[in-house]
């Protein structure tokens, strides 16, 4: 008996020994997983900030070379490639997962829930590359309305869901209550249940743009980049994440400088989408 | 890419239930409309119609894309067959395609990327569901969505100008030093190469597991946890029990992220050094498939050489579709599973 409460006692000391040591180990992973960011947020706003200036924003690139010059180019084409990929991504995106929530409960509103998931882990690369053989081939020129299509299809598979799921959130009551008087059902689903769940659909809509603010692989061989000024759908256009890419593959310090400006640039792009919809949202329909 | 889970949350729609059916097919009254469609209303009809439409195109376009990526790739696929997937010599000179060092490359580099970020994923996604308390929880999750919402180009530029030199000249010189003797730590340190490849991946893929992780924890029902704080379970037992209830969705989280760095292009074409060959040493420079098409696309100058860098495309689409649904599965069952019990 004595022996026993001996042992119990070991066992317990061993558990909760072994149980300290995992949990330190969690707050480790924690920990540790932290440290990139703050490296990462660290280099990109210390090294990008030294060529942060007016110029950057209203000048074009300069010639290898001559110091200075800025981005204006690419910070345009970047909001007008993001622009086509949302005017063809969010009215996609918000009927399919409207379709999905309200008529999808059946075999073929899984297959294309299940599809939409698995569409969001296609590496963007990918999507480039159909991209070109879509529109660059038969056009067969490099052109911005390629390098949108490619990010557009990229959009798809987040606003859909997250449309979707914002759907489903919405109480069952509120389409009742618009049958029960007399409004037809889609106009019950246009004016009360997509209006109800605007806020979070809007959510998705950020999501989906900025993601696409930040690709770079499906824009090298559809937008391609351009030195100069475009805003010509049908050409070649800029963007700031080809330009990174380029800048920082460049041999040139001054270029690399500029690389960690656009990167700063971008991330800014990036927040303040998020701020905007945030204000959008908050203030206009409050759920 | 952030994977939304699947509320499984059967609501009874109202327009699907008998009554409402019923009044649609009222007799008598019926209108011409009515009776060719079987709708009551136009606009019912058509706004369903449209959303359906919607929801086929997005079908269409990955059984579009495929198709896209195959009849271009056909010149290639004919003269290669499957040597395409086995030969090893990658010469656009000669005209000769074999993808065998470019799978090899992603694959490793993924591979190690997963060594590194899984045992920190699962316990960052632990210690946000399980540990945390909630004021620590939320800020900390926050953090880890803002690394996954980081473009890949500004990983990869980080990578350029901070990992490459900090491996270089501190981490590769170090492990030669001392572990030179094994085959993965010979050659010269250039920085560049198959090392800085898989830690960026890590990182990058860090945020996907842990955040799908910690969602999947969260759907196991807290009556577990109850039931073996009740008998005595230290914390870490309950963990125990919790991780061995949500293993297939854990699975599904790390076949996620596995897709996720197989797929990834910017950052790695920008540390991994470019170059089709097969090492063991992590100093070497290596090439992944994605990389290859970001390099050489552009400047693919005839069409053989196009048609098999497309046929690359085709081959990482399939494999990150099979991944991907493989991992869907997963994550999907898991949902179901306390949802339905």
């Amino acid at each position: 008996m004595e022996k026993r409460l001996e042992i119990n006692k070991l066992s317990f000391f061993r558990r909760k020994i072994v149980n300290a040591i995992m949990l330190t180990l969690s707050l480790l992973a924690a920990i540790i997983t932290i440290i990139p960011l703050i490296f990462i947020f660290y280099y990109t706003i210390s090294k990008g900030v030294s060529y942060l200036n007016l110029d950057f924003f209203l000048h074009m690139p300069k010639p290898v070379g001559e110091a200075g010059g800025g981005m204006a180019n690419a910070i345009v084409g970047t909001l007008i490639l993001i622009g086509i990929g949302g005017a063809i991504g969010i009215p996609v995106g918000i009927l399919t997962g409207t379709y999905l929530s309200e008529f999808g409960n059946n075999k073929f509103g899984f297959m294309v829930r299940f599809l939409a998931d698995v569409l969001s882990g296609i590496p963007s690369i990918v999507v480039g590359v159909v991209a070109y053989t879509m529109v660059v081939i038969p056009m067969r020129h490099f052109s911005a309305l390629a390098g949108g299509i490619a990010l557009a299809i990229l959009m798809i598979p987040t606003i859909t869901r997250t449309t979707e799921e914002m759907i489903r959130l919405v109480p069952q009551s509120y389409r009742e209550a618009g049958l029960a008087l007399g409004i037809q059902k889609w106009k019950t689903t246009v004016l009360i249940v997509l209006r109800t769940a605007w806020k979070g659909i809007a959510t998705g809509i950020l999501l989906g743009l900025s993601r696409a603010a930040g690709e770079t692989a499906p824009l090298l061989f559809t937008a391609l980049g351009n030195r100069f000024w475009s805003t010509n759908v049908f050409q070649p256009m800029a963007s700031l994440t080809v330009y990174i890419y380029d800048y920082a593959r460049a041999p040139f310090e001054d270029w690399n400088k500029q690389a960690w400006t656009a990167a700063l640039v971008l991330i800014m792009i990036i927040s303040i989408f998020s701020l905007i919809f945030r204000i959008i949202t908050r203030s206009k329909y409050k759920v | 890419m952030e994977i939304k889970l699947v509320s499984n949350s059967k609501i009874e729609n109202v327009t699907n239930t008998k009554a409402y059916k019923g009044l649609e097919n009222r007799p008598g009254n019926k209108s011409l409309f009515e009776k060719i469609f079987g709708k009551s209303n136009i606009g019912d009809f058509i706004f369903e119609k449209l959303t359906l439409l919607f929801a086929v195109l997005v079908l269409l376009l990955v059984i579009l894309m495929a198709y896209e990526m195959y009849t271009n790739s056909r010149l290639s696929i004919a003269k290669f067959g499957w040597n395409f997937l086995i030969s090893s010599t990658w010469d656009p000179v000669t005209e000769v395609y074999g993808a065998l060092p470019v799978i090899y490359g992603t694959v490793v580099s993924s591979l190690l990327a997963l060594l590194i970020a899984v045992p920190l994923g699962l316990g960052v996604a632990i210690f946000l569901s399980e540990i945390a308390p909630g004021w620590l929880e939320k800020p900390l999750s926050f953090l880890t969505e803002l690394l996954a919402g980081i473009p890949s180009i500004v990983y990869g530029l980080w990578g350029i100008f901070v990992l490459v030199p900090w491996l270089r000249d501190h981490i590769e010189p170090y492990l030669s030093d001392h572990f030179g003797n094994l085959p993965f730590f010979q050659g010269a340190p250039y920085g560049f190469g198959m090392l800085a490849a898989a830690l960026i991946l890590s990182i990058m893929v860090l945020p996907i597991i842990s955040s799908i992780s910690r969602d999947i924890l969260r759907s196991v029902p807290f009556s577990l946890r109850e039931a073996a704080y009740g008998i005595g379970s230290t914390k870490w037992e309950v963990i125990k029990l919790v991780l061995s209830n949500a293993r297939s969705g854990l699975l599904g989280a790390i076949m996620l992220g596995l897709g996720r760095a197989i797929g990834e292009t910017m950052a790695v074409t920008m540390v991994i050094g470019n170059r089709p060959i097969i090492s063991k040493s992590l100093f070497a420079p290596s090439y992944t498939m994605a990389s290859v098409l970001a390099n050489e696309f552009t400047e693919a100058t005839s069409d053989m050489y196009l048609s098999a860098l497309i046929e690359l495309a085709l081959v990482l689409f399939i494999i990150t579709i099979i991944i991907n649904i493989f991992a869907q599965l997963l994550v999907w069952s898991m949902n179901r599973k306390w949802k339905k019990g």
